[in-house]
């Protein structure tokens, strides 16, 4: 019997050129057994949201370099509420100030990581977060 | 359960995907949506692309269904990614190539690692593609991982099978390999763009000349997927297909065979679950010791456990 995989979609949003970063994180995922959807650059909110909507994703990671991250994490979840689908958790790391931290969680960010978080620490988190989640859709 | 699969019925995305995620991780409902899903299914015109890693299948496949979009219907997508056989983890990257569908409420895109299947096509991809079926899409296109036995086993699921060439892979080697001949009902040499690609189309027109008269010749077409160019031809070659198989002797020995195949899969499947119940009560360390000193046999053990299993279930 093939047991529930943790499925995470890493997105890039923005226009900002490179997903050196997102990409080490998917392989880092992926090398903790979990299904990364990797959907590549320069992706909107709406696309991002319709994609963790029909994958069934657990959980939305988001890699933003560009410093816009107020408006992509707030649209992101914004736009969850609206399909009803606010469950699948929002996570972020790339080039976040620490100061405008408090504010992304307040939004409904699950975590967000500094540059340099050892991606040990970001596995950790989803895997206590999603199984939480699961337990929530069972209970 | 029951509103979830009417929903999905209705053509709910998120409904749909939930639907994927239990038949795909096995979980206990899975028998019971499958049961309900089926009855709707069979009106999707189920294509399978596969070709090596690298060939174009994502490329042409975010095509493809820009064209079938055109001709107004609607397309659910499969795309299958090789899991890690290590970790179980996997990079799902087909739809990345699709991306610009993502936001059209009348495509469905949904990526699946191999997970246990060892190189093959999983039974969840089939599942996930009667899913798409009988939640009212009109083509479900699979694209697979391109190596092993998942080229062969996507005949027992598509309708239409789409053999992706590419010149200079070696593939005039690759098209010899058992079986994979057979099971393409139209060719396509991507990369068209590169130098070979009227070699190999010519090289595969002779094959098909050595296989003889056949109900369906399969057309070679060239393409250039990553231009958009010679995709129209594809498509339409993959309708006049399904017509030929809607009208032909040999479309419904085919659909025949598979609704015989969709059996026996799920009769294997539950004597198998069976005799491993039936084997777990059987053994014991004695039964072990007896095998070991050869005082009985393996053949007389099975023989017995079989004799079990048929006098329970004839009460
Ligand atoms: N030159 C050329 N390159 C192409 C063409 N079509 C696709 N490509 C490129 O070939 C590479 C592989 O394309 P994909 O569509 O990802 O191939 P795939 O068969 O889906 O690959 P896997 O899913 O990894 O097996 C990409 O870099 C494409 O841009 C084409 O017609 N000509
Ligand atoms: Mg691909």
């Amino acid at each position: 019997m093939s047991e529930r995989k943790v499925r995470v979609i890493v997105a890039k949003p923005g226009l900002d050129g490179h997903d050196r970063g997102a990409k080490v994180v998917a392989r880092a995922l992926r090398d903790a057994g979990m299904e990364v959807i990797y959907t590549g650059l320069r992706q909107t909110p709406e696309q991002i949201v319709q994609t963790a909507i029909q994958e069934d994703a657990d959980a939305i990671g988001i890699s933003i370099l560009s410093g816009a991250h107020e408006y992509y994490f707030g649209r992101i979840i914004e736009l969850l509420k609206e399909r009803k689908a606010s469950d699948i958790l929002v996570f972020g790391g790339g080039v976040i100030p620490e100061d405008d931290v408090p504010k992304l969680k307040a939004m409904g960010a699950g975590a967000i990581f500094g540059p340099g978080t050892p991606t040990s620490v970001c596995i950790d988190w989803l895997n206590s977060a999603v199984r939480e989640k699961w337990a929530r859709e069972t209970a | 359960m029951e509103k979830l699969i009417a929903r999905a019925l209705e053509g709910d995305h998120r409904s749909i995907a939930r639907l994927i995620s239990l038949v795909e991780s096995e979980s206990p409902q899975a028998e019971i949506i499958m049961r309900k899903i089926y009855p709707h299914s069979g009106k999707a015109h189920i294509i399978g692309l596969t070709g090596s890693p690298g060939a174009g299948k994502s490329t042409l496949a975010d095509k493809i269904i820009a064209h079938f979009k055109s001709l107004g219907k609607t397309v659910g997508v499969i795309a299958v990614d090789p899991s890690s056989p290590f970790t179980g983890g996997a990079i799902l990257g087909d739809r990345l190539r699709m991306q610009q569908h993502a936001v059209d409420p009348d495509v469905f895109i949904r990526s699946m690692g191999t997970r246990g299947s060892l190189g093959g096509l999983s039974r969840s991809t089939q599942e996930a593609a009667l899913i798409l079926d009988a939640c009212g899409k009109d083509v479900v296109l699979i694209e697979t991982v391109g190596v092993g036995q998942s080229e062969v086993d996507i005949v027992k699921i598509a309708d239409t099978v789409g053999l992706i060439l590419v010149p200079g892979m070696g593939d005039d080697i690759q098209i010899m390999k058992a079986g994979i001949m057979e099971i393409a009902d139209i060719f396509i040499v991507n990369k068209a763009d590169r130098d070979g690609a009227d070699r190999v189309a010519t090289e595969v027109n002779m094959m098909l000349d050595l296989l003889g008269m056949r109900p369906w010749r399969p057309p070679v077409l060239k393409t250039i997927a990553e231009r958009n160019e010679g995709v129209e031809e594809v498509v339409s070659e993959m309708t006049r297909h399904a017509d030929f198989l809607r009208r032909s002797e040999e479309g419904r020995r085919r659909r025949w065979q598979r609704l015989g195949m969709e059996v026996e899969e799920i009769l294997r499947r539950e004597i198998a679950a069976m005799v491993e119940v039936a084997w777990e009560k059987e053994k014991s360390p004695e039964l072990f010791e007896l095998l070991a000193a050869r005082k009985t046999t393996p053949y007389e053990v099975a023989e017995r456990i079989l004799g079990t299993i048929l006098t329970e279930t004839c009460d």
